[in-house]
């Protein structure tokens, strides 16, 4: 059995990887199909642990993990995971099977499928991690790939945009919640998701326990879509609609609902949990419900009801007793069904007619007999109607908010119009498209090819078995998550059922209700369209202008750094010099001021040589007379060395200085070498204080120096050597050619590799200006001759 | 005497500074020459100055006498006016190719690596994808 065990656990993971790099390596002439089989492949070994994980078990596989880092890394199977990996490669599957159909026209096909190969990978690892980290990562991993699905259609903008705005949020939530769940794991003092879990008193007496929950709640809201971050799930639906129906129905969008009820056990009686969990959740049910009144593009509208859906699951886990968390696992699972149908219905219409507009089509059903079918059961289990699982999880939500009593009449109130609203949305993608008078649409269409008919079909079907048999489903799937979420095993059985009571009066309440928004559908729309507000205000406008603003600041802070002019760069390094030199004295309190010796040596008047060759050079009028200064410092140095004991140094540098003088002025005259200084009195001012600065913090370095005691050690060393070791008597000599003969010999290597570079840019081309008759900077330098 | 080389070392690193900062790239090379002739000092004397024996053993003596000029600044100092030497050749030449390439020996005028300050502008699109978008 543990062989077993690991072989469920891990076997998907892998299967998944080879499936990816196969299909992206190997010429596969069906790679939907190829994938399809992949995801099947991975259900078959997920669905033998069924029996298991009913009878209240739980599978663990060691996996990755790293002991430096304090990372446990391993898979866990329970009854919530269960529940996922069987939706993510269930429906996996049929959107394989039936992007086959949709994109096979497409020649890139085959990346599309690559992406969500890694993208059911990810999401696969994030449901069965038991580490957070491990989790962390699997979470991220589904970011990127739905960044590649979403923008799958790169060459239009609305796609990128699209696909960035839907990384950026999630991405920067996934940060937010691994600051959390790192708070977490220090307190727990572990990464394990099921240590964590049994820690619980250590987490939640942590003094950043607050903070922690929070941002844990910021992730899972960003990737759950909840207010205020829904904004990014509608425009995700620029991705081809095999992507919408599976990230958006059944897979990514839930990962946060995944982590909220993964989670619930620690924090399902806090009251800030449970009070953020149902206010943002009935907030995002409403929201949702509305804005889903506004569109009328197929899919749009679908992505706000999923918004809704999204929202009332996160409502039901805030409120925690084991009605709302049973009916929270059963609305997952229907949703899951019925949306990715009614995505893929979507998918179909708008293959078939050239448009998703609810607004202009009608009467599909006498072309379209087959999808009219799989469209009106989903449609009913998302209105909630018998015998459809979708009743029984509206049920479920109606009487776990009655239980709650009188303070929760807001709930009730909420979800009722969420309710109805859903039913009507459900009317206008059944009734109005398939029924009444054909429109919309120019060729008469006909029902699509069996692969993209397959998935809504069984899905459909799969609902409607599902209520019939709900205790069987409730037993085999529901139940066993109830008791992982809830952390106990809840006494609920679901039932088709429940006799003539208030909860049956709110359901026929809300289907009348909700026929009556369907009737008045088409006055609604453009009433909440012509509200100009909803789209001035909101936070994707705000999204809108922060990203606008981090761009214009980026752009800022570039062009103030890299503003490209190689003057500005060198005063910065100078300036940087200086400050540091000096401020390092400062702080160090390592101002030394020289003592004033009397001023009686001769030699002062070769210093004095060199401050006047230095102004001199400052103040020259042209580069000539400049380079005569700079020759008059050369010599009078020169004098200086000569006048302290260094005759060698003394001699190199005439020899240097004469050098430098006759072939600077040679090679300078081929420049305008008579040009006067260029820049303007004012910046003279600004570079002369700028020099200045520098130069008097190499002068307190130096008297710093000078201060501090002499180390003599080394020179005495030479001086002791020199005759004995390396029979020498010129110290300095000898330094250069036996102590430090390497040095010589890299220094000789360097001056013969300048020499040849400077032969070979002479030879290269002629020096005369290339591009003097265009250019207007010689005739410039040409006047000031 | 070191007093006054402080405040020599100290001119000549403005002044070569200065002259980095010029327009003109001839003003720089200048510049950099400058700024080793500081710096050679600078070494000379942090390793102190004073007496004006240069440092040879005398004949028959073993060692160096304690009064004779510390030899291992001159040592350093030799190196690096050679490299210095070899290192200007190399930066002239580099000017004369620059005036050569680009007519002009002003430092802002060549600027060929240098970004241009950016303008946000609406996304261009390539002319294939224009056309695909126009037929859908």
């Amino acid at each position: 059995m543990p062989g077993l065990t690991t072989l469920a656990l891990i076997g998907p993971l892998m299967i998944g990887v080879a499936g990816a790099i196969l299909l992206a390596l190997l010429p596969i002439r069906r790679p939907a199909m190829a994938a399809s089989l992949a995801a099947l492949a991975c259900l078959a070994l997920y669905l033998p642990m069924l029996p298991v994980i009913s009878a209240g078990g739980s599978l663990f596989a060691a996996f990755w993990g790293s002991t430096s880092l304090g990372i446990v890394g391993g898979l866990r199977l329970d009854g919530l995971s269960l529940i996922f990996t069987l939706l993510i490669t269930g429906i996996g599957a049929l959107i394989f099977i039936y992007a086959a159909g949709y994109l096979s026209e497409d020649p890139r096909q085959k990346r599309l499928v690559v992406f969500l190969l890694v993208f059911m990978i990810a999401m696969l690892g994030a449901v069965t991690a038991d580490d957070v980290i491990l989790l962390f990562v699997f979470w991220e991993l589904t970011s990127l790939a739905s960044f590649f699905l979403v923008g799958y259609k790169h060459e239009s903008l609305k796609a990128r945009k699209a696909a960035l705005q839907a990384l950026l949020v999630t991405g920067s939530g996934g940060l937010a919640l691994l600051a959390g769940l790192i708070l977490v794991s220090i307190a727990a003092g572990t990464t394990s998701l099921s240590g964590i879990l049994s820690a619980r008193e250590a987490v939640l007496a942590h003094a950043a326990a607050a903070p922690a929950m929070l941002l844990i709640i910021l992730g899972c809201f960003t990737k759950s879509a909840q207010v205020p971050f829904h904004f990014w799930l509608p425009n995700a639906m620029a991705a081809p609609t095999p992507v919408s129906a599976y990230l958006h129905s059944a897979t990514m969008v839930k990962l946060g609902i995944y982590l909220l009820a993964r989670l619930n056990p620690l924090y399902q009686n806090e009251v800030l949990w449970q009070g953020i969990l149902t206010f943002f959740g009935v907030a995002t049910a409403v929201t949702g419900a509305v804005l889903a009144f506004r569109e009328t593009d197929l899919k749009r509208v679908l992505a706000y009801t999923t918004v809704t859906a999204l929202g009332t699951l996160t409502m039901l886990i805030g409120i925690a007793p084991a009605l709302s968390i049973t009916a929270a696992m059963t609305f997952l699972v229907v949703h899951a069904f019925y949306k990715a149908a009614l995505f893929m219905v979507a998918g179909i219409i708008d293959h078939e007619t050239g448009t998703r507009d609810a607004a202009s089509l009608g009467g599909l059903r006498r072309h379209m007999p087959l999808t009219t079918v799989a469209a009106l059961l989903a449609a009913f289990s998302m209105a909630g109607l018998p015998p459809f699982v979708g009743f029984v999880a509206k049920e479920l939500i109606y009487e776990a908010k009655l239980e709650l009593g009188q303070t929760a009449a807001f709930l009730i109130l909420g979800s009722f119009l969420v309710n109805a609203a859903t039913v009507a949305i459900a009317c206008v993608l059944s009734w109005r498209v398939f029924f009444g008078e054909a429109r919309g649409f120019t060729q008469a269409p006909h029902d699509p090819p069996k692969t993209m008919l397959a998935g809504p079909i069984l899905l459909a079907i799969l609902g409607l078995v599902a209520g019939g048999l709900p205790t069987a489903f409730g037993n085999a799937l529901i139940d066993p998550a109830v008791t992982v979420v809830l952390g106990r095993p809840a006494e609920v059985t679901l039932k088709l059922w429940h006799g003539f009571n208030l909860v049956l009066a709110l359901s026929a309440a809300t289907m009348a209700l909700g026929v009556l928004f369907y009737l008045s559908w088409e006055r609604i729309v453009p009433r909440l369209r012509s509200l100009e507000a909803m789209d001035r205000y909101g936070p994707a406008v705000g999204y809108e202008r922060l990203l606008a603003q981090v761009i214009a600041g980026a752009e800022t802070v570039t062009t103030t750094i890299q503003h490209g002019s190689l003057r500005g760069y060198i005063r910065t390094l100078f300036l940087v010099i200086a400050t540091a030199c000096i401020g390092t004295l400062i702080i160090r309190g390592g101002f030394a001021w020289p003592r004033l010796e009397a001023p009686v040596d001769p030699r002062l008047g070769i210093a004095l040589l060199i401050i006047v060759g230095a102004i001199a050079v400052m103040v020259a009028r042209t580069s000539i007379q400049a380079v005569l200064a700079m020759g008059l410092v050369g010599f009078a140095t020169a004098l200086i060395f000569l006048s302290f004991g260094a005759p060698d140094v003394a001699f190199t540098q005439f020899a240097v200085e004469t050098l430098l003088v006759v072939i600077l002025a040679t090679a300078l005259m081929r420049l305008p070498l008579r040009r006067r200084d260029l820049r303007t009195g004012h910046e003279k001012t600004v570079d002369l204080a700028v020099a200045l600065g520098g130069g008097l913090a190499v002068a307190l370095m130096l008297a710093a120096v000078l201060a501090s005691p002499f180390d003599p050690r080394l020179s005495l060393w030479f001086g002791a050597e020199s005759v004995p070791s390396a029979h020498g008597r010129n110290v300095v000599n000898v330094i250069l050619v036996d102590f430090r003969a390497l040095d010589t010999l890299g220094e000789i290597t360097v001056l013969a590799i300048a020499a040849f570079a400077v032969v070979a840019l002479l030879r290269r081309t002629p020096e005369t200006p290339e591009k003097a008759s265009q250019s207007p900077n010689l005739a410039k330098s040409e006047g000031s001759r | 005497m070191s007093t006054v080389f402080i405040v020599v070392v100290g001119m000549l690193t403005a002044a070569s500074i200065y002259m980095f900062l010029a327009r003109d790239l001839p003003r720089v090379l200048i510049g950099f020459v400058l700024l080793g002739t500081a710096t050679n000092l600078a070494i000379f004397v942090a390793g102190r100055v004073g007496s004006m024996l240069p440092p040879l053993v005398e004949p028959g003596a073993k060692a160096l006498a304690a009064e004779a000029a510390n030899p291992l600044p001159q040592a350093l100092i030799l190196t690096a006016i050679v490299i210095g030497f070899g290192l200007t050749a190399f930066a002239l030449m580099l000017v004369v190719k620059a005036y050569g390439a680009f007519a002009t020996i002003s430092i802002e005028e060549v600027d060929e690596a240098e970004p241009r300050p950016v303008k946000p502008q609406p996304e261009p699109l390539a002319p294939a994808f224009r056309q695909k978008q126009e037929a859908a």
